[in-house]
């Protein structure tokens, strides 16, 4: 039964008009029983958070962190996110697990393109969030300098506990339908050839 | 720099007599200069008869592996650069380092054609300091992109002046005596793989031309993942650089830690209490072990067995619960210090330790039945693009893939330290150098590590966790709280920092993957001069392109996998 926020669940109303508008007998019984009412978009929302695809971007120690939330122990499957797709087309979750270098940044940012709507994006651990305490002259200084985050997990590298809490966040965010500005102006790197 | 020379460190007779009938053999055309520095035996050579020099050296049979070539600045100099090679003997277990001069400008003859390891030794010292190797055929930048202009190891140049990046290197591949890398032929159909795919465990890049499934020319981009960690080195305290060797080789980041402390340690002449030494053992092989479980199991994963990889996983959880019982940490513990260990073991804990190694004896027999008892786990990889034993050694191999490939060579047995020599324990070998044999040595390492677990964790010696040199190991917290002499000390050496004497090591140990060698260069300041790694996963990955020369896509996925290539320390 979803539980997004704005639905309401609706019993034996028979007042309702709308129940007279419809002329099958069976669906006007069942509308008896229980109904239910909602927006379109919350349950959309509804979906979408618990259906997360993510696409492991691991590129350092914090992949193999991620290894440990997908893996047996913590299970990332139990918060609906354990299909897992490289294939940044199948994917609406872009993990960045790890350093990204300024040779890496253009991949990323076209990784990132390919993506289709909605899309959402988690910074896993300092260096992806803030090039970490990598201050030097070819790693990126945070992947938000190239595409827009929605969740910074902190940590060198974070827990899984830390990674699961930040997928929550988001899933959070989804299903509160969260204004995301960071990513409505976002725009490509300039001078960035990325196709 | 060579203002420290000691004698009679520990450098033993057969090299004393070894450089001697060297002297003899490169008389002829060469004075140089031999010396002894920390033990390590150094020659100093021109840049006219280093060929000469390591061509004897080669061929009469002296030195069989070429270790590694790095460059080193020294600005203040008249020739500014040094090359430094470093040769090992796999016969009598000895080393020589030789350094060569250059000034600015200087061109050196390339070792390619004596090492074909040389080959990616020399782009990184050609792109960190712009060496020019005179005749190397591909002398392109290898770790940094290919827009970044300037050599960033060279002490002039900011440690945090980013350069940007804006597209991504098109397909090309090595130049060849009758092939120019940048054109593709027309003929084939070119195909990148990574640096994001399944198959290239983070960040490599691999592209290919095929002839169908066939190879029929193949490269590899690296520095992905290029984090600098050398040039972090040489801003940071000795004891904070520990934290960033924990991010050399991350799925066995302890053995990095001991690695470099080691090194530091010879520099600075103290030798870790017993009890530490026992606990630097058993953090050493808990990390093989679950370095082994992720190349097992995610080789399985590439593939296309996923049960190995789950099942495997829980075992390295395990070991990241007894890390986290130490210190907190599960993946990047930075358990050691310079000196000795962060803090002791709590009670109870090798008790733990080895309740684990009874779980993963019984784990590892059904992985043996999983992956080497599966029939299409064994047609994937039998016979699969072997590595004969020359070949390993011209491309310096080390670690399980050398030993897959036949030869005996394990530092634990050739160049002992913390006791390893009074261990039992057996070097599994193997004899084709295919993929099969290098999980085959794998599974059997494993067991190995159990086998020296068990014997240390039930006898670790009673004592101190560390030495207690107020010039190199902070004192315990309720001194520094508690007495004026603690604050005091706690003060001082922060301030100060440690400062090893002026000098320089070489300082290998036996990691998951091989020779994880330390080539230290103190000035005797609180940071290092120069910190140069040496990746095992770095030789042995530059083979690629040839080894997987006109065998199947496939068969090439599985060979990234049995390398067990780990980006962080490939590229630093």
């Amino acid at each position: 039964m979803p539980e997004a926020q704005s639905g309401t669940l609706v019993q034996n109303q028979s007042q309702n008009p709308t129940n007279r508008v419809l002329g099958d007998q069976s669906a006007e019984d069942l509308s008896r029983s229980f109904a239910l009412t909602t927006r379109l978009e919350d349950l959309v929302a509804w979906g979408r958070k618990n259906a997360l695809w993510p696409l492991p971007y691991g590129t350092a120690c914090c992949g193999i962190e991620l290894m440990s939330v997908m893996g047996p122990r913590y299970d990332l499957a139990r918060f609906g996110a354990e299909v897992v797709r490289f294939s940044p087309r199948q994917a609406d979750l872009l993990l960045v697990a790890g350093t990204i270098t300024e040779k890496m940044a253009p991949v990323l940012v076209r990784i990132y393109q390919q993506m289709l709507e909605p899309k959402y994006v988690l910074a896993m651990g300092a260096c992806a969030s803030s090039g970490g305490f990598y201050r030097a002259y070819h790693v990126l200084q945070g992947c938000d300098k190239v595409i827009p985050v929605d969740v910074y997990v902190p940590g060198c590298p974070p827990t899984p506990e830390a990674v699961l809490d930040g997928i929550m966040t988001l899933q959070r965010m989804i299903g509160t339908h969260q204004p995301r500005p960071w990513r409505d102006q976002w725009k490509a790197p300039a001078g960035m050839v990325t196709t | 720099m060579e203002g420290a020379r000691r004698n009679g460190d520990n450098m033993n007779e057969s090299i004393t007599n070894k450089i001697e009938s060297i002297k003899m053999d490169i008389a002829p055309f060469s004075k140089a200069d031999f010396y002894e520095a920390f033990g390590d035996c150094v020659l100093i050579a021109g840049r006219e008869e280093i060929i000469p020099i390591l061509s004897i050296l080669k061929r009469r049979g002296y030195f069989d592996f070429l270790m590694d070539i790095c460059g080193v600045d020294y600005p203040a100099r008249e020739k500014r650069f040094d090359v430094v090679y470093h040769l090992f003997s796999s016969k009598d277990n000895t080393r020589l380092r030789i350094k060569v001069p250059l000034a600015e400008g200087d061109e050196i003859e390339t070792a390619i054609h004596l090492w074909k390891g040389a080959d990616w030794f020399e782009r990184e010292a050609y792109d960190m300091f712009g060496i020019i190797f005179r005749g190397h055929p591909n002398l392109r930048r290898l770790l940094t992109h290919h827009q970044f202009r300037g050599h960033p190891l060279r002490k002039d140049y900011d440690a945090d002046l980013q350069q940007h990046s804006t597209e991504v290197l098109p397909i090309r591949f090595d130049n060849t005596n009758d092939e120019d890398g940048a054109v593709l032929n027309s003929k084939y159909v070119p195909i990148n793989i990574g640096p994001s795919h399944p198959a290239m465990h983070g960040t490599l890049r691999v592209m290919a031309e095929l002839d169908g499934e066939t190879i029929v020319r193949a490269g590899v981009d690296i520095g992905y993942l290029h984090r600098c960690f050398e040039k972090m080195a040489e801003t940071h305290p000795y004891n904070q650089v520990i934290p960033y060797t924990d991010r050399l080789n991350y799925c066995s980041a302890p053995m990095n830690n001991v690695g470099y402390c080691k090194a530091v340690e010879r520099l600075l002449g103290v030798e870790v209490p017993p009890r530490a030494q026992a606990m630097r053992v058993v953090l050493c092989e808990l990390s093989r072990i679950i370095d082994h479980i992720i190349a097992v199991g995610t080789g399985g994963v590439d593939l296309g067995a996923l049960t190995s990889f789950f099942h495997l996983f829980t075992y390295r959880e395990q070991v990241y619960t007894l890390f986290e019982r130490l210190c907190g940490a599960r993946l990047t513990v930075s358990l050691t210090r310079v000196g000795g260990m962060a803090q002791d073991a709590p009670a109870g804990w090798f008790k733990e330790v080895l309740a684990f190694c009874k779980r993963m004896t019984a784990e590892i027999n059904e992985i043996d039945k999983l992956m080497i008892g599966n029939k299409i786990f064994r047609q994937r990889t039998e016979g699969v693009c072997p590595v004969s034993k020359e070949e390993a050694i011209e491309w310096g191999y080390t670690g399980p893939l050398l030993r897959a490939s036949g030869v005996g060579l394990d530092l634990r047995k050739a160049q002992p330290y913390y006791g390893y020599d009074q261990l039992d324990f057996d070097i599994p070998i193997g004899a084709n150098g295919d993929i099969f044999d290098r999980y085959l040595v794998r599974i059997e390492e494993m067991r190995q590590s159990i086998r020296i677990i068990e014997q240390v964790a039930k006898n670790v010696p009673e004592g101190d966790y560390t030495i207690r040199d107020k010039h190199i190991v902070l004192p315990e917290k309720s001194d520094v709280y508690g007495n004026i002499e603690g604050l005091m000390n706690h003060f001082m050496l922060i301030m100060k920092g440690i400062r090893p004497p002026v000098g320089e090591v070489y300082d290998a140990t036996e990691a998951a993957n091989g020779e994880l060698g330390f080539y230290l260069i103190s000035d005797g300041s609180a940071n290092p001069y120069r910190l140069k790694v040496r990746p095992p996963c770095f030789a042995i990955y530059q083979s690629f392109p040839s080894i997987v020369k006109g065998s199947l896509i496939a068969d090439a996925i599985a060979t990234v996998a049995s390398m067990n290539v780990i980006a962080g320390e490939l590229d630093r």
